[in-house]
């Protein structure tokens, strides 16, 4: 168990090499950066390997997942925390770092330290004439380290540092150019729209822990599955969809995707690693990891399966016409991220994820080709100016048509199980509804397949559009980049292998190493006739053999079509060759090369930076009308009480002055005063005055005395 | 002849009485008020007198002897105002003896 038991070493290798290149990474010479750096990753694969075998011994099939917590930072346990849950019982809840090893996270964990390794190896050519070497590789491993602390989490904390991490790490990278504006754009647009998803993930999580009283995966799926909740349980339907958002963001889906095409800013590696292969795949990951809780929701899981085949069929569709070689690798990512989403909506989770897997090998082989492809084109991106390359640049011409015959879908290569696994699944799913999403996914394939190969013919069969200069300086990419591209295209052509499926007779090892994680015995309780067959993860087989064969048949007439007219519009594309689609429907073809004007609708609507006349558009714009209606209306309210309070007040303050202080005060005053004129008259002050007034009394009494 | 009776010593003192009265109320200077006062009161001795001589006894001219030495001492009083006034106000002009006024 010496493995196992040091499990939380693996993240550690590469934040090592992170902080290694902060302090000193300045200093530090090329050949030193790569051996720390890409010597981190290289450890920390085989440290994984190792980890994975132990881990299988341990289990022995039974897929019991192998959890360590290195420190609890709140919980119960230490009397910190006392948590009741919804329904009154109490519960231990935690939040800890602590590391869950199962089924699903050791694939994650093989191939995202494996192909993470054979980029880090390839960024070594790629990126030896660039400025900013020691930052590049300290930015890779810093990622490494959040990726593999999202993948090895044991509860949704500690995914939600990591999932953070990646994003930071994507935000980043995107804008290592950052004197480009384009670029730091950019890095902006990709670190805000993923946010919007954040806080969906982390309302969910808290959902789950309020409702069910702990944050652990063991927990919730052991409590989920206990048989307590009902299918439709209206909470879990509520975390759920709160989840899938925070899935949306991480993982560009409908309408949560915009940040993925501007992401080819950044350099080629990055591109491969981040928004092919791992981050991207972080949103399926969590959705599968809370599968337990999706398949409770049957509302949310249609709304997965729905989103999902969208997106494939949308994304596909504005990559039939872009021009630029790494934007219509970055819209066929979105579209096979969409589908699955879609095979996780329809309840094939292990589909889902092999498709993950196989994806991450022929995506990345794509990307990191294409940087060849750019690195012998001296930077030149626009397929318009490519052509002819195949003989110049020969392995990296090969690995690129393993690739592409792999996510076309085409037997034995990877992508056609994996995707024909989905397509299969989704026929399956009861309820008509489901063969419409199967045929948006057939749809989507064909469109797959057509701009795929539309890439290859243009960028290596065409008569050459090159410039003069760009053609004398093609050559062949080093053996730092060849060699991972190489063994990238093995994995294409191998990994399908892993899960041979039943009808062609093989075994499914893949899905069934995976099949404890999406436990088939989830049992509920009946509610209005439901059986619990239902809420299992998989559709049970009522499917016949030949129904399988068929549609297996049909997708491979899809990608054969694909292949034809593919060829035959491309194969000769000259100088000035013309867009089929320009020609026969301009007006689509407007509308698929501005991406549906799904940015212009967003600058509109979201952004406040548009104005009609004076008045703002959007959500700001209904920010400031209702602001600008609290300030006039409203505030006009409290305005006029005052305006009515200070006339009273004036009125009040004229009464007082005149009536009350006039006739009130003043009026006994001037009374008194009149009164007290004649009262002087008594006090003159002269004597001879007085003297007449007594003489004066005198006489009026003698004549009164005297008439008597 | 008309023979002298008491009436015409009455009316003749009544009319010093007026006289002295008009005096009192209309002159300037405070020294003539003083000396108008004196009239007044020599009017009533006289009346006195007069009646005293109607009677055939000594009442009236005994009173009229208490009248004369209030006369004396009010006129030493008055005049000892009328000095202390002076010597404030420098004027004995009655018109302007005016300070307890209102």
């Amino acid at each position: 168990m010496l493995f196992l038991d040091h499990i939380w070493l693996i993240p550690l290798f590469p934040a090592f090499g992170a902080a290694l290149m902060f302090f000193f990474g300045r200093r530090l010479q090329k050949a030193t950066v790569n051996a720390v750096c890409v010597g981190a990753v290289v450890i920390a694969f085989l440290f994984a390997c190792f980890t994975v075998v132990e881990y299988t011994r341990y289990a022995h099939g039974t897929g019991h997942p192998f959890e360590k917590i290195v420190y609890t930072w709140l919980g119960t346990g230490d009397g910190h925390l006392d948590f009741t849950r919804r329904d009154g019982t109490p519960a231990p809840i935690h939040v800890d770092a602590g590391f869950l090893l199962d089924p699903l996270s050791s694939i994650w964990l093989l191939f995202v330290t494996g192909v993470g390794m054979l980029i880090h190896i390839y960024s070594t050519g790629y990126m030896a004439h660039e400025g900013g070497y020691y930052r590049f590789f300290g930015y890779l491993n810093l990622f490494m380290f959040s990726m593999l602390t999202l993948i090895l989490a044991n509860n949704y904390m500690l995914l939600f540092v990591g999932w953070e991490g990646v994003g930071l790490c994507s935000y980043l990278l995107i804008g290592f150019y950052f004197h480009r504006k384009s670029a730091s754009t950019a890095a902006n647009k990709a670190f805000i729209v993923n946010r919007i998803g954040d806080a969906g993930f982390i309302l969910g999580a808290l959902t789950l822990s309020w409702y069910l009283g702990s944050f652990r995966f063991t927990d919730i799926n052991a409590l989920v599955r206990s048989g307590h909740f009902m299918i439709g349980d209206p909470v879990l339907s509520i975390a759920a969809l709160l989840l899938f958002v925070g899935a949306c963001g991480k993982s560009a889906q409908l309408p949560l995707y915009v940040w993925l095409p501007d992401a080819m800013e950044g350099p080629t590696p990055v591109s491969a690693l981040i928004h092919a292969a791992t981050m991207v795949t972080a949103g399926v990951y969590m959705v599968a990891r809370s599968n337990a809780v999706f398949v409770l929701a049957p509302t949310a899981m249609k709304t997965v399966a729905i989103v999902g085949a969208l997106t494939a069929v949308f994304a596909a569709s504005i990559g039939l016409v872009q021009n630029d070689i790494k934007r219509v690798l970055a819209y066929s990512t979105v579209s096979q991220l969409g589908y699955m989403f879609l095979a996780l909506g329809v309840g094939a989770f292990a589909a889902g994820v092999f498709h993950v897997f196989t994806h991450a090998f022929f995506k990345a082989l794509l990307f990191l080709g294409s940087g060849s492809v750019i690195h012998a084109m001296s930077g030149e991106q626009d397929m318009r100016n490519m052509g002819d390359l195949r003989s110049r640049i020969p392995t990296t011409h090969w690995t690129m048509w393993v690739a592409t015959l792999a996510i076309a879908g085409i037997f034995p290569f990877a992508g056609f199980f994996s995707k024909d696994e989905i397509l299969w699944q989704t026929w399956a799913s009861e309820g008509g509804a489901y063969r419409i999403l199967w045929f948006v996914g057939y749809g989507t394939a064909l469109m797959t397949a057509f701009y795929m190969f539309r890439l290859m013919y243009l960028t290596f069969y065409s008569p050459s559009r090159m410039s003069h200069e760009a053609e004398h300086h093609v050559h062949e990419s080093p053996k730092s980049m060849t060699v991972p591209l190489v063994i990238l295209a093995i994995c294409s052509i191998g990994a399908g292998w892993l899960s041979w499926p039943h009808s062609l007779g093989g075994s499914a090892r893949f899905e069934k190493f995976l099949e404890p994680v999406f436990a088939r015995e989830a049992v509920v309780l009946v509610e209005e006739g439901k059986s619990a067959q239902l809420a299992a993860g998989e559709k049970e087989a009522e499917h016949t053999d030949s129904t399988e064969y068929l549609l297996m048949f049909l997708s491979l007439l899809a990608a054969g079509a694909g292949f034809a007219m593919a060829r035959g519009y491309y194969l000769n594309a000259g100088k000035d060759f013309v867009e089929p689609i320009a020609a026969k429907a301009p007006p689509l073809y407007t509308v698929l090369s501005n991406k549906w004007f799904v940015d212009e609708g967003y600058d509109y609507v979201f952004t406040g930076r548009r104005k009609l006349g004076k008045v703002r558009l959007g959500v700001m714009g209904a920010g400031e009308a209702s602001s600008w209606f609290d300030a006039q209306v409203i505030d006009a309210v409290v305005n006029d009480a005052g305006w009515v309070t200070r006339i009273v007040a004036r009125v009040s303050s004229w009464s007082d002055k005149w009536i009350v202080d006039g006739v009130g005060v003043n009026g006994p005053a001037i009374v008194a005063r009149l009164l007290s004129y004649p009262a002087r008259l008594l006090e003159w002050g002269l004597v001879q005055w007085y003297a007449l007034v007594m003489i004066a009394g005198l006489l009026g009494f003698g004549v009164y005395y005297v008439w008597k | 002849m008309v023979p002298i009776t008491t009436l015409h010593y009455l009316v003749v003192a009544a009319a010093l009485f007026v006289l002295g009265v008009i005096g009192v109320l209309t002159r300037r200077n405070v020294v003539i008020v003083l000396m108008s006062i004196e009239l007044i009161l020599n009017a009533v001795n006289l009346n006195l007198v007069a009646f005293s001589h109607m009677w055939g006894n000594l009442h009236g001219q005994m009173f009229a002897i208490f009248i004369v030495v209030d006369a004396a001492a009010e006129a030493a009083a008055g005049l000892g105002i009328l000095i202390a006034f002076f010597r404030n106000k420098e004027t004995i002009n009655v018109d302007e003896i005016d300070l307890l006024k209102w």
